[in-house]
């Protein structure tokens, strides 16, 4: 029973960290049905940029707690702008292109931006720094879950009811929603599409390079190529909430998560991902748009 | 004062810029000997660099604006540089004379490295050719499209080595195999739409490589199959530069039987229902078509050629092992498709012609090749969605007569 | 008027693509010894490739600088194949285009398996620095190839008899990272354990590189009560490992191999990489050449030698050494002397077996201590 805890645990914190990247994944692709494939690279800068102010602020020596919170903040900021820079450049031109065009534009993004941190700052990997130290009264419980996993679930939950609200309630999730649904009708009420569709690139963004701190400073180490894979495991598990849908995206992070965490635990990791894909694929057969997502009827 | 406003523009881009890259641009860290370099001259490059880009960038944007909306850019191409010499015999029949002039002396001319890589890129135009029957003709997007390719490496990677079958006998196996595998995969992913199916697809190509890295017994694992047997010419072994040059010819007869079948599916009843699907699948399914075996159809011939390539590219480097089959060569693949015009047989050789030869030659810039290409990526893109040379819809229109 | 242009355009469009293929395919034919120098030279494996053709370009340099072998001077073509075996054909049809005599290479044994048929055809002397695959030798299907390493079976020997017999394991977890050399590292290592009879595997299995973390593994490695993990892999997973190891309070030992016996290793684990076990090419670290050879390296680049720079420099010694005993340029020639004179290089004197592997190449046992790599002499 122990053992399951604790594979439920890390199984919880690894779902909560695809969460926090498929939630833009979801989010761009319910506003501009686009599978935007260098959102990964977003939380690889984001990583970056927090080592970066990091190392610096250890120079000149501010206290830990101030370090990671500036650091986070300004990854958060560079990361949007990138994430908003790129839409300008790479997608915007795009709104009325074939289908597929975007996304081979994503593609080549992903390349591009790779490719850019590796000649600006360097092939191998680095060790990030710790910015979540271990607390003393969590010792007792950290046999379950070390202090740092529990700050990236509360980080991550607290995030999520957040950005919910702000779906929910705000002028601007308002436009949000509306432009998902209908993007001409929208435009129509009055709805400022370019403005939502770049607000959504960076809050996207946002959340990604938070995602992109934690895990790194849980980990302790980065290169420029960390953002291709955890972006395709973030995608998977936003396609198995059903694409489009913030719930969802969570619901599939969790699940996702935990089937890696088990199927490693309880058979074998040799084969974690082919678990995790065989999943998808069986959920997808009995629930073509995934768990929570809408099923639309077209019209014809 | 047109001027002026366009100064400011490229001015505040370039401020942007310089904002934007500062972090990862000027300043590298080195945490492991807590060392900070401040490379300020980046800075001026990129603000410099980015202010007349941008004006380039608007120029050309403004063009592509000028050269008439998107929703009719299907009739302007019609005008096109690459329609024109296609559809004017007076362009086409000399550049098919120097184009088969070129082909045949080639391997002679050239030499064997020129002629090896020229291999290579054939297979990846044959690649496109297929992948362009699933996404650019039944619109299904594929992203697991290396899977089939790499169950006809294997296929002739393990019989060659259990059983010393020779490239001539697998070359068919491999293809129906593939095939087979094809139907697999098709059948799950019938209900599926659009994006649900690319990522279905991009796990099914991941399953496959992961089941041959972890199954040591069946297929050698990471460590791979080495020393296949190059194709033979009836049984007589051939050196090196003999075998590649038989193997570049062998591609070239591929490639034409490739196009040559490719364009007859076109214009089958089967092509057309692919066409159908990828227009409005509800519709299409109102037509009487028959969705099950259309979508079966496409994935299955798609999988064919991907199969027959895979057998040659084991033959070709005599050494498999599962890491030349990741997400990254489909997505190399889909490239070369989108890049040349989805369903265009032309536009897909050129794509995967460029695509392939690129990198190679932009060997003497070794460390800036992948940005190059990312970034030609999403430039081409940007200026030219429609692809390299786009597929004209077939369209039947009334034309009023000017004499009546 | 228009359509002059267009012929024009055409005209010019066709005569520059011949143009540029010409120009591309010019070969060069000189009186010059060529040395290939075939690895990954760019992406995310440069790390290991860029060292040796540094090292290389060293040695040549310090050839020339005396004279040149054989009345000629040498030259260095260095070619990229990323590692990935179909590049590394590619590369190699290249580089036997191009006139090399010999090739310093290649850097990942898949890449250096694919290109070998092609340096056997044109007849061509390979000799890596870093390939480490068992079957490269010992199947005996590449006559043309050498290396200044040992390989994976004996490194993996040596890490089970000292987990064994000095550490005294009972209950050892063998993991890998499913790559070509991880995973061929550990099942030679698990082979080992299970025929000596004296430790049971109670575990073996693979993580993916890259994943997000390696907490489930970890604690099924802490559940199974290895008291010993031998891991086949490179450094970046092992380092993910043995933190998340050691922050869950898990003294278990930590045992791996070359991929693992780097520096880079120690400054990303940090505190985390103390105490661990690696093993490594002998440390040749007191041998005058070695020491000679490390501090050109560091006047002519202004860094520390990577890790298989030495190895890279030994094996363009022993190379160069050879075509000049040899006196000729022949393949036949070249081997004989390859595998009957001695030659001294950083390594040591070392000459190579009728199989191609190096005699007198060794691997021992490496502990982190105080944040380096210390040998630990028997």
């Amino acid at each position: 029973m122990e053992y399951f805890t604790e594979l439920f645990l890390g199984g919880l914190t690894r779902g909560s960290i695809y969460a926090l990247i498929a939630l833009g994944y979801t989010m761009v692709y319910g506003i501009i049905g686009l599978i935007n494939f260098a959102h990964g690279e977003n939380y690889m800068i984001g990583a970056f940029t927090a080592l970066i102010v990091a190392s610096v602020l250890t120079v000149i020596g501010l206290n830990e707690f101030a370090i990671l919170v500036l650091a986070a903040i300004v990854a958060a900021v560079y990361s949007s702008a990138y994430g908003y820079t790129v839409e300008k450049i790479a997608y915007k031109p795009l709104r009325h292109a074939p289908r597929l065009s975007p996304l081979i534009s994503a593609i080549g993004m992903s390349i591009f931006l790779q490719n850019y941190v590796l000649l600006a700052q360097t092939s191998d990997f680095l060790p990030f720094p710790n910015l979540i130290p271990d607390m003393e009264f969590w010792e007792p419980y950290s046999h379950y879950l070390r202090f740092t996993e529990l700050v990236i679930l509360l980080t991550t939950t607290i995030i999520m009811v957040m950005l919910t609200l702000l779906i929910k309630y705000t002028k601007i999730g308002k436009s949000m929603r509306a432009t998902a649904q209908d993007r001409s009708m929208a435009m129509l009420v009055g709805v400022n599409v370019d403005r939502v569709i770049s607000v959504t690139f960076i809050i996207g963004s946002a959340l990604a390079a938070v995602g992109g701190v934690l895990i790194a400073s849980h980990i302790g180490q980065i290169n420029f190529f960390i953002g291709f894979i955890a972006g395709i495991k973030a995608f998977t598990a936003a396609v198995l909430g059903g694409v489009g849908s913030i719930p969802g995206a969570v619901l599939g992070s969790f699940i996702l998560g935990l089937t890696e965490s088990f199927a490693t635990g309880y058979v074998s990791s040799d084969y974690e991902d082919v678990f995790a894909f065989a999943l998808l694929v069986l959920i997808l057969i009995f629930r073509p748009a995934g768990l929570l997502g809408r099923s639309t009827t077209q019209k014809v | 004062m047109m001027k002026f406003s366009e100064i400011k523009k490229s001015f505040l881009v370039s401020l942007w810029f310089m904002f934007l890259t500062f972090p990862i641009m000027v300043i590298r860290v080195n945490t492991t000997e807590r060392l900070i370099v401040w490379r300020w001259e980046n800075m001026l490059y990129i603000g410099i660099g980015s202010f007349f880009l941008s004006f380039l960038w608007r120029y050309l944007m403004r063009r592509k604006e000028r050269g008439g909306k998107p929703s009719e850019a299907y009739e302007y191409e019609g005008h096109d540089f690459f329609q024109k010499i296609k559809s004017d015999r007076r362009y086409s029949i000399p550049l098919l004379i120097a184009g088969v002039l070129i082909v045949t002396f080639f391997p002679f001319v050239m030499d064997t490295y020129q002629t090896n890589i020229m291999i290579t890129a054939l297979m990846y135009v044959v690649l496109g050719l297929g992948l362009n029957i699933v996404v650019g003709l039944a619109g299904l997007l594929d992203l697991g499209y290396v899977a089939f390719y790499a169950v006809g490496a294997y296929t002739y990677g393990l019989l060659n080595y259990h059983f010393d079958l020779g490239f001539w006998t697998v070359l068919p196996i491999g293809a129906l195999i593939a095939t087979f595998f094809g139907i697999i995969l098709g059948f799950p992913v019938l209900r599926l739409r659009g994006d649900y199916l690319a990522i279905v697809t991009l796990g099914f190509g991941e399953i496959i490589r992961l089941i041959l890295e972890n199954w040591n017994e069946f297929s050698m694992g990471p460590s791979g199959i080495a020393q296949i047997a190059r194709p033979s010419f009836f049984g007589i072994q051939m050196s090196l530069t003999d075998s590649i040059i038989y193997l570049y010819f062998l591609m070239i007869g591929l490639v034409v039987f490739t196009i040559f079948v490719v364009n007859r599916l076109q214009d089958s009843r089967i092509g057309r229902a692919w066409i159908a699907l990828r227009e409005d699948d509800v519709a299409c399914q109102a037509m009487g078509i028959d969705k099950t075996r259309t979508k079966l159809t496409a994935f299955a011939l798609g999988a064919t050629w991907a199969g027959i390539i895979g057998v040659i590219f084991a033959a070709k480097t005599t050494f498999i092992n599962p890491a030349s089959f990741t997400f990254l060569e489909s997505a190399m693949i889909l490239a070369i498709v989108v890049l040349g015009g989805m369903g265009s047989i032309v536009g897909v050789a050129i794509a995967a012609l460029v695509l392939i030869l690129l990198p190679e030659y932009l060997r003497a810039f070794s460390e800036y090749r992948m940005l190059i290409f990312g970034a030609i990526m999403v430039i081409m893109m940007v200026f030219r969605p429609q692809g390299i040379i786009a597929n004209i819809r077939r369209t039947y229109k009334f034309k009023p007569d000017d004499n009546a | 008027m228009k359509k002059n242009i267009m012929k024009k355009m055409l005209a010019t469009s066709i005569a520059s693509c011949f143009l540029l293929l010409m120009l591309t395919g010019v070969s060069t034919a000189s009186d010059t010894i060529k040395v290939g120098i075939a690895g990954a030279h760019s992406g995310d494996l440069a790390s290991y490739g860029l060292p040796i053709v540094k090292a290389a370009r060293l040695v040549v340099e310090e050839v020339n600088a005396k004279g040149g072998i054989l009345g000629k001077k040498v030259e260095v073509i260095a070619e990229d194949d990323v590692c990935k075996p179909e590049v590394a054909t590619n590369t190699a049809t290249k580089l036997v285009t191009q006139g090399v005599t010999v090739v310093v290479g290649h850097v990942c044994s898949g890449a250096t398996k694919a290109a070998l048929d092609i340096y056997k055809d044109a007849k061509i002397v390979v000799m890596s620095a870093s390939a480490t695959n068992p079957d490269l030798t010992q199947s005996g299907k590449y006559p043309n190839f050498f290396r200044t390493i040992a390989s994976d079976d004996a490194q993996a020997k040596l890490e089970v008899d000292f987990t064994l017999n000095t550490l005294k394991a009972k209950k050892i977890a063998v993991l890998h990272d499913k790559g070509d050399y991880g995973k061929g590292l550990a099942e030679y290592a698990k082979g080992f354990v299970e025929k000596s009879g004296k430790a049971e595997v109670v575990f073996f299995e693979g993580v993916t590189p890259g994943a997000v973390d390696y907490s489930a593994v970890v604690k099924k490695i802490k559940k199974s009560g290895a008291d010993a993990v031998i891991f086949g892999g490179y450094h970046p997973e092992a380092s993910k490992i043995v933190s998340q190891m050691r922050k869950d309070k898990m003294k278990t030992f930590f045992i791996s191999g070359d991929g693992v016996k780097d520096d880079t290793f120690i400054k990303v684990a940090g505190k985390y990489a103390e105490g661990v076990y690696a093993t490594g090419p002998k440390d040749t670290s007191a041998n005058p050449m070695d020491i000679a050879a490390r501090a050109a390296y560091k006047k002519a680049y202004g860094e520390d030698v990577g890790v298989f720079s030495i190895n890279g420099y030994a094996a363009t010694q022993a190379l160069l050494n050879a075509i000049q005993k040899a006196g000729s340029t022949s393949y036949d020639a070249i081997v004989k002397a390859l595998q009957t004179d001695l030659v001294d290089t950083p390594l040591g004197k070392i000459k190579f077996d009728e199989r191609g592997d190096g005699v007198g190449v060794g691997f021992s046992v490496y502990q982190v201590k105080d944040g380096k790599y210390v040998e630990l002499k028997n």
